[in-house]
């Protein structure tokens, strides 16, 4: 199952909120949308899934149009808005059945596929409780069992790990990569070291286009440069780099020095000189390719 | 379409809000037809329900929309509308589960009131001196009556995200449609005043309340009805 994405535009009043947003996940494979605050992300799932409509563009899922076929697309697709609406004063079971019940699931099957989302999220314990009572990263494992019942081959899931601490992070984390396994996934998210663990590919939008979409591998190496740390003892001196083959210099502290450059070898023996010809006290020197988070940052930032 | 439907029944029923709303119906129904001077039967000399059938109306046009008013307007607050329209359901669905839920509430909450029926034929001069048809052709009525309401409250929550909102334009309308337009006629004459009485939804429920079940009291029921559900789809649809 793929999702694609063409030439997608909408509009709320004078604003618009996506621009020409085109770009394209294949089967089996985990899409990392990224983007700011209000740059069309949200909006752009709720396209994919048929709860808004494009003023103009297209999105295929499986070849199918979601505008012209939204219920036979809505059965392909499990999804979690961003603010996992749920049914408080329902029981944990008796929610999922009902989900169960609107893709129009055999009761056995239903009771089934229940029991089975319910023991991959890990909410079998907690089956005695109702919503409102769950703890927020339980109701986040809910809206994630909720997208599951009817085992589609797609699952989009908007900002899943918002406002959860670094326990339940790790843990809704994990249970996304056990479910992405053999499915098309489509993953919104602000946090980037969930994009580097979770994602295959990455699609980066601002203020409603597309900035860029490529591998994580190649959009790193696209962005052309690494980072050398050099952590000294002493206060570096500027007349001690003199020479030294890098592009920018960021002082990070009287004794540690952040250089980003093409060729980091080199540059790496040109330190090593430098701290023999003025006796310096090398405390650590590191090599770190530029993140992804500094990628988005310099594709966001304007 | 079945489990939306189950559902609404079933929120309605695990909520203490919606006991409460029950009571205080059937309570003052109860002190209406009973216990207050003006209207209790026991001082009206004849063997029948007026009262009941008289103010009942008046009451639906609070209870309904109390039902109603957060059919729509809550699943849209609390984002689960998004949920339900994300679903293989098609709009019309939503409206036919939500509205069938309501006129099970509405159903149950009538049902208790057959018990008055029960206790005049028993209080009758001559047990059993009751017009039976003309009290059943009433309580037809009235069911209809509260049908009408409830489609006008599922509109009015369909507008709205607000249950407070909902509610007062549901009220709103209910009054109009029960009162209201048949009040305008007055002011009116000729064609036009014909015209208004009958899109009055007393003028209709007043001739069932005769024991005589006219088609065209039937039609007006059904066709106001299906033309608020109508709407309904409508807003719901152009949500999309």
């Amino acid at each position: 199952m793929s999702i694609e994405i063409h030439q997608l535009s909408k509009r709320f009043g004078e604003q618009e909120v996506l621009h020409n947003v085109t770009f394209q996940a294949n089967h089996g494979q985990v899409l990392g949308f990224l983007g700011p605050n209000g740059a069309g992300k949200s909006t752009t799932m709720k396209i994919i899934t048929g709860f808004l409509q494009a003023d103009s563009g297209e999105a295929l899922v499986n070849g199918i149009s979601v505008k012209k076929h939204p219920i036979a697309i809505s059965k392909l697709i499990g999804y979690l808005p961003e603010h996992n609406p749920l049914y408080d004063e329902m029981y944990i079971p008796e929610f999922l059945s009902f989900i169960g019940g609107l893709y129009q699931m055999r009761r056995n099957l239903r009771n089934e596929r229940v029991r089975i989302v319910m023991a991959q999220c890990g909410l079998t314990e907690e089956r005695h409780k109702r919503i409102g009572n769950l703890s927020k990263g339980y109701k986040q494992r809910v809206g994630l069992a909720k997208s599951l019942v009817h085992d589609p081959e797609i699952i989009i899931l908007d900002e899943p790990t918002t406002g959860l601490d670094p326990n339940q992070l790790i843990e809704i984390r994990q249970l996304i990569k056990e479910i992405s396994k053999n499915k098309t996934l489509v993953l919104s998210t602000h946090i980037m070291q969930e994009v580097e663990i979770l994602c295959d590919k990455v699609v980066i939008i601002n203020k409603g286009t597309v900035v860029a979409q490529d591998s994580l591998q190649n959009l790193k190496a696209s962005a052309g440069k690494s980072v050398v740390l050099l952590e000294t003892e002493e206060t570096i001196l500027d007349e001690w780099l003199v020479g030294l083959s890098y592009s920018t210099l960021d002082r990070k502290s009287p004794g540690l020095l952040a250089f980003t450059c093409k060729d980091p070898k080199k540059l790496r023996l040109e330190i090593f000189e430098m701290i023999q010809r003025y006796n310096l006290n090398l405390v650590s020197i590191r090599q770190e390719e530029k993140n992804l988070e500094s990628i988005f940052h310099s594709l966001t930032q304007s | 379409m079945f489990s939306l439907f189950i559902k609404e029944v079933n929120a309605f029923f695990s909520n203490l809000s919606a006991y409460l709303i029950t009571s205080i119906f059937l309570i003052s129904l109860g002190l209406i037809v009973w216990v207050f001077p003006g209207t209790s039967v026991l001082d009206y000399g004849y063997a029948d329900l007026e009262p009941l059938f008289s103010y009942t109306p008046f009451v639906f046009i609070f209870l309904l929309p109390a039902i109603t008013m957060r059919m729509v307007a809550e699943e849209k607050k609390t984002g689960t509308w998004e949920l339900l329209k994300t679903s293989p359901l098609k709009s019309y669905q939503i409206v036919v589960a939500k509205y069938l839920a309501a006129l099970v509430l509405l159903f149950f909450s009538l049902i208790p009131t057959l018990i008055y029926y029960f206790s005049i034929v028993q209080l009758g001069d001559t047990i059993g001196n009751i017009d039976s048809a003309g009290f059943f052709g009433a309580y037809i009525g009235l069911f209809l009556v509260g049908a009408l309401f409830a489609a006008v409250g599922l509109f009015s929550s369909c507008i709205t995200s607000n249950q407070i909102v909902s509610f007062v334009i549901a009220a709103f309308l209910s009054f109009l449609l029960f009162g209201g337009i048949s009040a305008m006629s007055l002011l009116t004459s000729g064609d036009l005043a014909v015209l208004l009485e009958g899109l009055g939804t007393d003028f209709h429920y007043e001739q069932m309340g005769r024991g005589v079940i006219v088609s065209e009291n039937i039609y007006y029921f059904l066709g106001m009805i299906l033309s608020f559900l109508v709407f309904s789809w409508i807003l719901i649809y152009r949500d999309e």
